[in-house]
């Protein structure tokens, strides 16, 4: 079981955390979101939970909750950049289909 | 697939609720947009990857404009229509605008604020700063992928009410919803987190492309508070770049140029100018259309001493400000560099110097305003961490009064009060069986009504008729988060009552004001309701699958009965999503979703059981039903 950030996803999150000044590392999550579908969670952590999973990936700490675990097992998140934007991508082997704008999916 | 940001903990917006707004810097000479990523705030550049936005705006024959680069690169061939530094007209009656005739605009006297002939038409000022703002807005849907909740924009600190409120009518028809206005000079501060740092006095130096102004602001309990400004409207970095033009003619013993020499020459001035801030020295060189070659060296401590007056002349505001704030130099904690003209060393020296301390500059001076302002509509759209609750409060610049007997001025709130404030007075009739009463409202420090700025008049009527002195009139004022001013009087014994919002103080009546937002307004609510029926159907088909293939996959968790209601509700959804009406979509859907949501608890319980197959499920299972939040993507 792991969860992985990409080099350059984990450049960005050391870079965030640097100018945040705070925070032992990142947190991810899914949750359920209405009638079938689950959306991801990616937040700072400030502290971790007595039961959470946690790797390092490129020197950042991943804390994931044991009830999300199952549906992020074996995911990269990634940086990308598309057009203007930019952001975070979760690259999830887990994920059966997402809506269109993929913020939330099905596993 | 959406791009995500890193939320404070427990701060995660459900999908498809982000809040994204973003911090505008509408300069006189540039403009940008800013907005926070995983709690950093960027500026957002446009395709070609540049920062800034030049304040151009130039119409063509068939109504439309350039805007930016595109315009700037024009300015000089169609001066006419290409509108530079339109800031500096906003709120303004050409009476008010220093050397309008060498200007190359067509100009027309307005009632209060002026307008400008071109090939598109009669174009006010706020027009072409809602045409900057509008591709700033778009630039910033484009990066971050939605709508705006809105915008912070920064405006001069001693813009007034009319230059502020038509700030925010540009801003209203740009279709972008204004969060609040914030003073430049607080923007930088905040952008240095001087927010959170100690309380005390700080100096902001902003020494732009044209313009130059120094703010002296003192922070207490999180207000800043604008003590005094002053600056040049006319002194920028454009007259160092003019200073190495004359240098360069006269080094090289040029004769009289054609205008493409000297453009060429000015481009090759800025360039030394901007190569001398990270170098010692810097080369010149060029060929003339004679055919003649420039070429020459710019050393650092030659471009001091042709720019020395120029520097010398930023000090001048810099002391009388501080005068005026009855302040010495070593009271002021520190020194927030603003404005891309501050990166000359001459110019760090100087201040430095001066204020005897080094100034702020680790920001870059052309961005922190806009980063500020950034930071500022993040919390203000409600994207702020648990226990960062603070909302910074601003100032009114100038004093808001009435004129009393004799042309004199009544202050009713003085000078950097906080806002949003309330304030009230009793005035009473000076005459007898005097049934109205004129209210003049004026904003100014000065104690003369003829001296200070006249915002509006109304009259309050209907006052039964009393010897002089028994009634008894309550004056109101009340200035909202942006600055903008509404005014009641009262009588209180009859409750007869008259009010006046301050917005066209600028002198355009509210029909015209109509007229030129009613077009766009109209567009604005129809592209509104177009985009949100679209939306609504596009998140229809969203769901309509999701539910499709979470009963291709689990149908038999649910009873026949269960079944046949979902199938029910897919079908009045999908009729409803081939209909134009937004609200009959909404309504199918939140039906869809109660209809389902029983079963999602279930598909949940059971993909956790199948993770968890031969640990103990009745734990787990309880967790499970307390994380379902419900909340639909």
């Amino acid at each position: 079981m792991a969860v992985t950030l990409s080099e350059r996803a984990a450049r960005h999150v050391a870079n965030y955390m640097v100018k945040r000044g705070k925070g032992i590392g990142l947190r991810l999550a899914v949750r359920t979101s209405g009638c079938s579908g689950m959306a991801y969670k990616l937040e700072f952590a400030d502290t971790t939970q007595p039961d959470d999973v946690e790797f390092e990936s490129h020197g950042v700490r991943v804390l994931v909750d044991p009830k999300s675990m199952p549906y992020l097992d074996g995911t990269e998140l990634d940086y990308a950049r598309e057009g203007l934007n930019e952001g975070f991508k979760f690259n999830n082997p887990n994920v059966k289909d997402a809506c269109g704008c993929g913020e939330s999916f099905n596993v | 697939m959406a791009l995500l940001q890193i939320a404070e903990p427990g701060e995660s917006a459900a999908p498809h609720e982000h809040r994204l707004a973003v911090g505008i810097d509408l300069g006189t000479t540039n403009s940008l947009v800013a907005t926070v990523r995983s709690g950093l705030a960027v500026v957002l550049r446009d395709e070609l990857g540049r920062p800034l936005l030049p304040s151009v705006v130039r119409y063509l024959p068939d109504g439309s404009c350039q805007v930016g680069y595109e315009a700037q690169a024009r300015q000089a061939l169609d001066p006419r229509n290409a509108i530079a530094s339109v800031k500096r007209f906003m709120g303004r009656g050409i009476a008010d605008i220093a050397n309008h005739e060498s200007m190359p605009y067509v100009f027309q006297d307005g009632p209060g604020m002026l307008r400008m002939h071109t090939v598109a038409g009669l174009k006010s000022p706020v027009e072409v700063s809602a045409d900057i703002l509008r591709v700033l807005r778009l630039r910033a849907e484009a990066a971050l992928g939605g709508a705006l909740v809105g915008a912070v924009i920064t405006v001069p600190a001693y813009f007034d009410e009319a230059q502020r409120q038509a700030t925010k009518d540009a801003a209203q028809l740009a279709g972008l919803p204004v969060l609040r206005l914030l003073n430049e000079p607080t923007a930088a501060a905040i952008a240095y987190g001087l927010d959170n740092a100690a309380e005390g006095v700080y100096a902001v130096y902003d020494l732009g492309g044209g313009t130059f102004d120094i703010s002296i602001l003192r922070l207490s309990r999180g207000i800043f508070e604008v003590l005094a400004t002053g600056g040049d409207s006319a002194l920028g970095g454009d007259d160092f770049d003019h200073r190495i033009f004359c240098w360069i003619i006269e080094a090289a013993d040029l004769k009289p140029l054609s205008v493409e020499d000297a453009s060429m020459l000015l481009a090759r001035a800025r360039e030394a100018k901007e190569y001398l801030t990270v170098h010692g020295a810097a080369p010149i060189s060029g060929r003339l259309s004679s055919g003649e070659i420039v070429d020459l060296t710019l050393t650092t401590e030659i471009f001091a001493e042709i720019s020395q007056t120029l520097v010398a002349k930023t000090m001048q505001p810099v002391k009388k400000a501080l005068r005026d704030a009855g302040l010495s130099v070593g009271e002021v904690k520190g020194v927030v560099m603003v404005g891309g003209a501050t990166r000359m060393s001459q110019v760090q020296r100087a201040v430095g110097e001066f204020f005897r301390q080094d100034p702020l500059n680790n920001l870059d001076p052309d961005k922190v305003v806009a980063i500020g302002a950034a930071t500022q509509a993040n919390l203000l759209a409600g994207n702020r961490a648990a226990g960062d609750d603070w909302l910074l409060l601003d100032v009114i610049p100038l004093s808001l009064g009435l004129e009393t007997m004799g042309g004199l001025v009544e202050k009713i709130i003085p000078r950097n009060s906080t806002i949003p404030t309330a304030r009230a007075q009793e005035f009473t009739t000076f005459r007898d069986g005097q049934t109205a009463l004129a209210i003049h409202v004026v904003q100014g420090e000065r104690e003369l009504v003829s001296d200070c700025r006249s915002l509006a008049r109304f009259e309050l009527r209907g006052i039964p008729p009393m010897v002089a002195g028994a009634a008894r009139i309550r004056v109101s004022f009340q200035v909202d988060a942006d600055g903008l001013l509404a005014v009641t009087a009262r009588e209180q014994t009859s409750g007869v009552e008259a009010s006046i919002v301050v917005k066209p103080s600028y002198g355009l009546s509210d029909d015209e004001i109509a007229g030129m937002l009613k077009d766009s307004i109209t567009h604005v609510r129809d592209d509104a309701q177009q985009r949100a029926l679209k939306e609504s159907q596009v998140d229809a088909q969203r769901l309509l699958e999701a539910v499709r293939a979470a009963l291709a996959a689990d149908a038999e968790l649910l009873a026949a009965d269960e079944l046949a209601r979902v199938h029910n509700a897919i079908a009045r959804l999908e009729a409803a999503a081939l209909a134009d009406n937004r609200r009959q979509i909404m309504l199918a859907m939140d039906d869809l979703e109660a209809d389902t949501k029983d079963f999602a608890a279930r598909r949940m319980d059971k993909s956790i059981r199948r993770a968890f197959a031969g640990r103990n499920i009745n734990e787990l299972d309880s967790d499970a039903a307390a994380t379902t939040t419900g909340e639909h993507a």
